[in-house]
């Protein structure tokens, strides 16, 4: 199976303003605040405009984060967007 | 309604309607020292109102309407009418405030600077903010603190103090008589007893304060400071707003920058010359 793609929202959807170890999130379309912590941001960060797989993801994640050369770190990175597909801060794409 | 009176208080201007004389009467006196404007329009409008014409007579007992009610809200014997019309107004502030972020807060300045204190009910944060401002800060008030969305600077909402329980006897030892209001005994809230705040304080209700120290406090238990993280005050201060839903991203911006550029601490305390002297310690710091 092929890796799922996902869609970043839009430019100017969110609001992100770190507070300390957490990061708040205010969705403008939802109207909804987010908190969460490392990765998260730095996931939404990195998807840039385009669809983006989790493999794309870990591509550009490894520049700032040491994967060490794990081997699950795909399936880690599928699971993290699940998880902000499900806050309704990405979508499937 | 065929009693009624004007309170204002910070920045709201209050009607206040009764189908029976005496909470009016008694806000009258509570309020007599706060500034009046007959000409101005309510904010927002409060009515204690009979379930029934006639049990204004027969067995008086007070319901509270105005722009907002709470359907389930129990009936209050006349002789709690004051208690009436103190929730009826948090009530309108609470549900129907849209200039501000309204914090269920305490707060008082010093120097142009508030502290602010959020806590539950019982967290002792009005007792510590009735006792400071009976020193050399200004009260702003003991339930709500309003926030600025725009500048950020704190507003004061000094309502006449509810003073609960062991707080009433506390406070009134320090204070002159003439400032207490009638002890309501046995509401739903225990004893209460109102202290009408000093009269600087009254005067000085307009001007903001630049917030520079939260605090979550804590009766009970040793004497402990316990720094606090910004994520953490952040979903405290979410939870202790009552329209930061409704404000959506002027709340949130307002409440981001509050606690980035805030020091916040939980304090716990065993008695109140131990939590004031918490205070008095983590201002020093703050202020400085």
């Amino acid at each position: 199976m092929p890796d799922p793609a996902y869609r970043a929202p839009p430019p100017g959807a969110l609001r992100v303003e770190p507070l300390g170890e957490v990061t708040a999130i205010f969705d403008r379309r939802s109207v909804q605040t987010h908190l969460v912590v490392s990765p998260m941001p730095e996931i939404l960060e990195a998807m840039g405009a385009g669809d983006c797989d989790a493999a794309t993801l870990a591509a550009r994640l490894a520049a700032r984060f040491d994967f060490d050369g794990a081997a699950d770190v795909g399936a880690i990175l599928t699971e993290r967007l699940d998880e902000l597909a499900a806050l309704g801060l990405v979508e499937r794409a | 309604m065929r009693h009624s009176t004007r309170i204002a208080v910070g920045p709201v201007q209050f009607r206040i309607g009764s189908d029976w004389a005496a909470p009016i009467a008694a806000l009258d006196r509570l309020y007599a020292g706060y500034p009046k404007d007959e000409a101005r329009p309510a904010d927002a409008t409060v009515r204690l109102f009979a379930a029934r014409p006639w049990r204004r007579w027969l067995r008086p007992s007070v319901h509270i309407g105005g722009d907002f009610v709470v359907p389930d809200a129990l009936p209050l014997p006349l002789s709690m009418g004051l208690l009436a019309a103190e929730m009826g107004m948090n009530l309108q502030i609470a549900l129907g405030w849209r200039r501000h972020m309204l914090l269920h807060a305490s707060a008082v300045a010093h120097g142009g600077r508030a502290l602010i204190m959020s806590g539950e009910s019982g967290s002792g944060k009005s007792t510590l903010a009735a006792l400071l401002g009976e020193g050399d800060w200004r009260l702003m008030g003991d339930e709500f603190t309003l926030i600025d969305p725009a500048g950020g600077d704190a507003l004061a909402f000094p309502r006449a103090v509810s003073l609960k329980n062991e707080a009433i006897a506390e406070v009134a030892a320090r204070v002159d008589a003439a400032r207490l209001g009638p002890l309501l005994a046995g509401t739903p809230k225990g004893d209460i007893r109102h202290l009408i705040p000093r009269a600087d304080a009254i005067a000085a209700m307009h001007e903001p304060a630049r917030p520079a120290l939260l605090l979550f406090p804590r009766f009970g238990g040793e004497a402990a400071i316990e720094p606090m993280a910004e994520g953490e005050a952040f979903v405290r201060l979410t939870e202790a707003s009552t329209n930061y839903v409704a404000l959506g991203e002027a709340g949130f911006a307002a409440l981001t920058r509050l606690v980035r550029e805030t020091p916040a601490f939980g304090i716990s305390y065993p008695d109140s010359a131990a939590g004031i002297a918490l205070v008095e310690q983590l201002w020093a710091d703050a202020a400085r």
